[in-house]
Protein backbone atom coordinates (compact mmCIF):
# COMPACT_ATOMS: atom_id res chain seq x y z
CA UNK A 1 0.00 0.00 0.00
CA UNK A 2 2.18 2.94 -1.64
CA UNK A 3 -0.83 5.20 -2.03
CA UNK A 4 -1.28 7.41 0.64
CA UNK A 5 -5.62 7.44 1.32
CA UNK A 6 -5.37 11.23 0.27
CA UNK A 7 -4.49 10.36 -3.46
CA UNK A 8 -7.81 8.23 -3.89
CA UNK A 9 -10.06 10.45 -1.77
CA UNK A 10 -8.60 13.11 -4.44
CA UNK A 11 -9.61 10.51 -7.57
CA UNK A 12 -13.35 10.29 -5.65
CA UNK A 13 -13.45 13.94 -5.47
CA UNK A 14 -12.43 14.31 -9.73
CA UNK A 15 -14.70 11.49 -10.43
CA UNK A 16 -17.18 13.57 -8.48
CA UNK A 17 -17.07 16.87 -9.73
CA UNK A 18 -16.90 15.96 -13.17
CA UNK A 19 -20.71 13.89 -12.42
CA UNK A 20 -21.85 17.30 -11.50
CA UNK A 21 -20.73 19.02 -14.36
CA UNK A 22 -22.17 16.82 -16.66
CA UNK A 23 -25.24 17.15 -14.80
CA UNK A 24 -24.64 21.16 -14.91
CA UNK A 25 -23.59 21.27 -19.04
CA UNK A 26 -25.31 18.57 -20.48
CA UNK A 27 -29.31 18.38 -21.66
CA UNK A 28 -29.28 14.89 -23.25
CA UNK A 29 -31.38 13.59 -19.96
CA UNK A 30 -29.47 9.81 -20.76
CA UNK A 31 -26.04 11.28 -19.90
CA UNK A 32 -27.33 13.39 -17.09
CA UNK A 33 -28.12 10.24 -15.65
CA UNK A 34 -24.85 8.50 -16.02
CA UNK A 35 -23.36 11.58 -14.14
CA UNK A 36 -25.48 10.64 -11.31
CA UNK A 37 -23.78 7.24 -11.26
CA UNK A 38 -20.66 8.72 -11.65
CA UNK A 39 -21.48 10.72 -8.96
CA UNK A 40 -22.43 7.50 -6.64
CA UNK A 41 -19.38 5.71 -7.92
CA UNK A 42 -17.36 8.20 -6.37
CA UNK A 43 -18.70 8.48 -2.95
CA UNK A 44 -18.19 4.27 -3.32
CA UNK A 45 -14.37 4.92 -4.16
CA UNK A 46 -14.33 7.45 -1.20
CA UNK A 47 -16.54 4.77 1.19
CA UNK A 48 -13.93 1.84 0.33
CA UNK A 49 -10.77 3.76 0.69
CA UNK A 50 -11.73 5.15 4.26
CA UNK A 51 -12.96 2.24 5.33
CA UNK A 52 -9.60 0.54 4.65
CA UNK A 53 -7.89 3.41 6.02
CA UNK A 54 -10.21 2.75 9.42
CA UNK A 55 -9.66 -1.47 8.99
CA UNK A 56 -13.87 -1.67 9.13
CA UNK A 57 -15.95 -3.77 7.13
CA UNK A 58 -18.63 -1.26 7.36
CA UNK A 59 -17.71 0.72 4.32
CA UNK A 60 -17.90 -2.03 2.09
CA UNK A 61 -21.18 -2.82 2.97
CA UNK A 62 -22.39 0.31 2.95
CA UNK A 63 -20.86 0.40 -0.62
CA UNK A 64 -23.28 -2.80 -1.22
CA UNK A 65 -26.50 -0.63 -0.26
CA UNK A 66 -25.48 2.78 -2.59
CA UNK A 67 -25.34 -0.02 -5.40
CA UNK A 68 -28.63 -1.37 -4.66
CA UNK A 69 -30.17 2.04 -4.70
CA UNK A 70 -28.47 2.89 -7.89
CA UNK A 71 -29.95 -0.04 -9.52
CA UNK A 72 -33.75 0.62 -8.42
CA UNK A 73 -32.79 4.08 -9.68
CA UNK A 74 -31.54 3.49 -13.05
CA UNK A 75 -34.85 0.83 -13.12
CA UNK A 76 -37.34 3.29 -12.66
CA UNK A 77 -35.09 6.47 -14.19
CA UNK A 78 -35.01 4.84 -17.08
CA UNK A 79 -38.74 3.77 -17.55
CA UNK A 80 -39.52 7.76 -16.60
CA UNK A 81 -37.66 8.82 -19.79
CA UNK A 82 -39.08 5.32 -21.63
CA UNK A 83 -42.63 6.86 -20.83
CA UNK A 84 -41.45 10.73 -21.69
CA UNK A 85 -39.57 10.01 -25.12
CA UNK A 86 -43.17 8.34 -25.91
CA UNK A 87 -45.29 11.19 -24.97
CA UNK A 88 -42.54 14.19 -26.08
CA UNK A 89 -40.64 12.59 -28.83
CA UNK A 90 -37.70 14.00 -27.30
CA UNK A 91 -34.89 13.36 -24.51
CA UNK A 92 -33.78 16.94 -24.22
CA UNK A 93 -34.64 18.44 -20.65
CA UNK A 94 -34.98 21.69 -21.90
CA UNK A 95 -38.71 20.45 -24.04
CA UNK A 96 -39.89 18.59 -20.11
CA UNK A 97 -40.07 21.87 -18.71
CA UNK A 98 -43.82 21.54 -17.58
CA UNK A 99 -43.30 21.98 -13.95
CA UNK A 100 -40.58 24.47 -14.39
CA UNK A 101 -42.10 28.50 -12.63
CA UNK B 1 4.17 -1.96 -9.68
CA UNK B 2 1.29 -0.86 -7.43
CA UNK B 3 1.40 2.85 -7.91
CA UNK B 4 1.82 1.95 -12.13
CA UNK B 5 -1.55 -0.20 -11.25
CA UNK B 6 -3.25 2.90 -9.37
CA UNK B 7 -2.32 5.50 -12.06
CA UNK B 8 -3.41 3.19 -15.11
CA UNK B 9 -6.26 2.90 -13.10
CA UNK B 10 -7.25 6.46 -12.02
CA UNK B 11 -6.36 7.99 -15.20
CA UNK B 12 -8.70 5.13 -16.54
CA UNK B 13 -11.52 6.46 -14.16
CA UNK B 14 -11.16 10.27 -14.69
CA UNK B 15 -10.68 9.96 -18.63
CA UNK B 16 -13.37 7.56 -19.12
CA UNK B 17 -15.77 9.93 -16.73
CA UNK B 18 -14.89 13.12 -19.06
CA UNK B 19 -15.23 11.18 -22.24
CA UNK B 20 -18.80 10.15 -21.35
CA UNK B 21 -19.50 13.89 -20.41
CA UNK B 22 -17.92 15.51 -23.15
CA UNK B 23 -19.54 12.99 -26.00
CA UNK B 24 -22.39 14.76 -27.59
CA UNK B 25 -22.64 13.12 -30.75
CA UNK B 26 -24.04 9.58 -29.95
CA UNK B 27 -25.18 8.54 -26.74
CA UNK B 28 -24.07 5.02 -27.22
CA UNK B 29 -20.40 6.20 -27.00
CA UNK B 30 -21.43 7.61 -23.68
CA UNK B 31 -22.32 4.81 -22.27
CA UNK B 32 -19.58 2.64 -23.83
CA UNK B 33 -16.71 5.30 -21.71
CA UNK B 34 -19.10 4.75 -18.71
CA UNK B 35 -17.63 0.91 -18.56
CA UNK B 36 -14.46 2.01 -18.88
CA UNK B 37 -14.71 4.61 -16.08
CA UNK B 38 -16.34 1.57 -13.71
CA UNK B 39 -13.88 -0.85 -14.73
CA UNK B 40 -10.66 0.93 -14.11
CA UNK B 41 -12.78 1.95 -10.30
CA UNK B 42 -13.43 -1.76 -10.16
CA UNK B 43 -9.61 -2.07 -10.41
CA UNK B 44 -8.79 0.61 -7.69
CA UNK B 45 -11.43 -1.26 -5.28
CA UNK B 46 -9.40 -4.39 -5.57
CA UNK B 47 -6.60 -2.22 -4.80
CA UNK B 48 -8.29 -1.32 -1.82
CA UNK B 49 -8.25 -4.59 -0.55
CA UNK B 50 -12.56 -4.74 -1.28
CA UNK B 51 -12.16 -8.01 -3.99
CA UNK B 52 -16.22 -8.55 -3.35
CA UNK B 53 -16.76 -5.01 -3.81
CA UNK B 54 -15.06 -4.81 -7.51
CA UNK B 55 -16.38 -7.82 -8.73
CA UNK B 56 -19.93 -6.69 -7.54
CA UNK B 57 -19.07 -3.56 -9.19
CA UNK B 58 -17.66 -5.20 -12.73
CA UNK B 59 -21.16 -7.50 -11.80
CA UNK B 60 -23.86 -4.79 -11.67
CA UNK B 61 -21.96 -1.79 -13.01
CA UNK B 62 -20.51 -2.95 -16.36
CA UNK B 63 -23.05 -6.18 -16.11
CA UNK B 64 -26.27 -4.63 -15.57
CA UNK B 65 -26.50 -1.33 -15.46
CA UNK B 66 -24.94 -0.29 -18.33
CA UNK B 67 -26.53 -2.91 -20.73
CA UNK B 68 -30.06 -1.27 -19.46
CA UNK B 69 -28.69 2.38 -20.48
CA UNK B 70 -27.20 0.59 -23.92
CA UNK B 71 -30.66 -1.17 -24.36
CA UNK B 72 -32.77 2.18 -23.54
CA UNK B 73 -30.47 4.13 -26.19
CA UNK B 74 -30.60 1.79 -28.82
CA UNK B 75 -34.63 1.13 -28.29
CA UNK B 76 -35.16 4.57 -28.26
CA UNK B 77 -32.99 5.00 -31.30
CA UNK B 78 -31.78 8.33 -30.13
CA UNK B 79 -30.96 10.54 -33.04
CA UNK B 80 -29.79 14.07 -33.53
CA UNK B 81 -33.77 15.31 -34.05
CA UNK B 82 -34.76 13.35 -30.87
CA UNK B 83 -31.47 14.60 -28.71
CA UNK B 84 -32.41 18.20 -29.27
CA UNK B 85 -29.14 21.00 -28.88
CA UNK B 86 -26.81 21.25 -26.38
CA UNK B 87 -26.57 25.11 -26.91
CA UNK B 88 -26.25 26.67 -23.44
CA UNK B 89 -23.20 28.48 -23.79
CA UNK B 90 -23.28 30.35 -19.95
CA UNK B 91 -24.17 27.56 -18.29
CA UNK B 92 -21.69 25.63 -19.66
CA UNK B 93 -18.78 27.80 -18.67
CA UNK B 94 -20.51 28.74 -15.20
CA UNK B 95 -20.86 24.76 -14.81
CA UNK B 96 -17.39 23.88 -15.92
CA UNK B 97 -15.60 27.10 -13.66
CA UNK B 98 -17.36 25.68 -10.87
CA UNK B 99 -16.40 22.83 -11.16
CA UNK B 100 -12.90 22.85 -11.94
CA UNK B 101 -12.80 25.66 -8.70
CA UNK B 102 -14.31 23.13 -6.66
CA UNK B 103 -12.32 19.95 -7.48
CA UNK B 104 -8.83 22.00 -7.03
CA UNK B 105 -10.21 23.25 -3.55
CA UNK B 106 -11.00 19.54 -2.24
CA UNK B 107 -7.43 18.36 -3.79
CA UNK B 108 -5.59 20.84 -1.85
CA UNK B 109 -7.11 19.62 1.23
CA UNK B 110 -7.43 15.91 0.51
CA UNK B 111 -3.50 15.66 -1.01
CA UNK B 112 -2.82 16.99 3.06
CA UNK B 113 -4.32 13.57 4.52
CA UNK B 114 -1.07 11.77 5.70
CA UNK B 115 -2.49 8.52 7.61
CA UNK B 116 -0.42 5.25 7.41
CA UNK B 117 -2.41 2.36 6.29
CA UNK B 118 -2.81 -0.29 8.73
CA UNK B 119 -2.60 -3.77 8.72
CA UNK B 120 -5.45 -5.74 7.34
CA UNK B 121 -6.35 -9.46 8.40
CA UNK B 122 -6.28 -11.52 5.20
CA UNK B 123 -10.04 -12.62 5.01
CA UNK B 124 -10.55 -8.75 5.24
CA UNK B 125 -12.85 -7.76 2.26
CA UNK B 126 -13.97 -11.32 1.27
CA UNK B 127 -17.13 -12.38 0.17
CA UNK B 128 -16.90 -14.63 3.67
CA UNK B 129 -16.07 -11.73 5.60
CA UNK B 130 -18.92 -9.60 4.05
CA UNK B 131 -21.56 -12.05 3.71
CA UNK B 132 -20.70 -13.02 7.41
CA UNK B 133 -21.33 -9.22 8.22
CA UNK B 134 -24.48 -8.75 6.05
CA UNK B 135 -26.10 -10.81 7.81
CA UNK B 136 -25.77 -10.61 10.93
CA UNK B 137 -25.54 -6.72 12.12
CA UNK B 138 -26.91 -5.91 8.65
CA UNK B 139 -29.31 -8.37 7.95
CA UNK B 140 -32.64 -5.22 8.60
CA UNK B 141 -30.81 -3.35 5.75
CA UNK B 142 -30.47 -5.89 3.76
CA UNK B 143 -34.18 -7.25 3.99
CA UNK B 144 -35.33 -3.43 3.55
CA UNK B 145 -32.71 -3.50 0.16
CA UNK B 146 -34.59 -6.48 -1.12
CA UNK B 147 -37.96 -4.94 -0.86
CA UNK B 148 -36.89 -1.93 -2.51
CA UNK B 149 -35.48 -3.67 -5.39
CA UNK B 150 -38.63 -5.72 -5.37
CA UNK B 151 -40.74 -2.35 -5.35
CA UNK B 152 -38.16 -0.96 -8.10
CA UNK B 153 -38.99 -3.63 -10.53
CA UNK B 154 -42.97 -3.55 -10.32
CA UNK B 155 -42.62 0.52 -10.47
CA UNK B 156 -40.49 -0.23 -13.59
CA UNK B 157 -43.24 -2.05 -14.98
CA UNK B 158 -45.75 -0.05 -14.38
CA UNK B 159 -44.18 3.20 -15.68
CA UNK B 160 -42.44 1.70 -18.90
CA UNK B 161 -45.57 -0.57 -19.77
CA UNK B 162 -47.61 0.85 -22.79
CA UNK B 163 -51.40 1.79 -21.96
CA UNK B 164 -53.90 -0.37 -22.70
CA UNK B 165 -56.79 1.39 -24.80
Amino acid sequence: MEIPVGHYQVVAAALFMIGVIGMLVRRNMIVMFMSIELMLNAANLSFVAWSRLWDSIDGQIFVFMVMVVAAAEVAVGLAIIISLVRNRDSVNIEETSLLKW
Amino acid sequence: MESILFWVCSTGAIGGALGMVVTVRNTVYSALWLVVSMLSLACLFIMLNAQFVGLIQIMVYAGAIVVLFLFVVMLLNLTGGVMGAEEQPLLKFVGVALGIAVSLQLGSILLRIDLPWPEVSPSYGTTAEIGQALYTDYLLPFEVAAVLLLAAIIAALALAKRESD
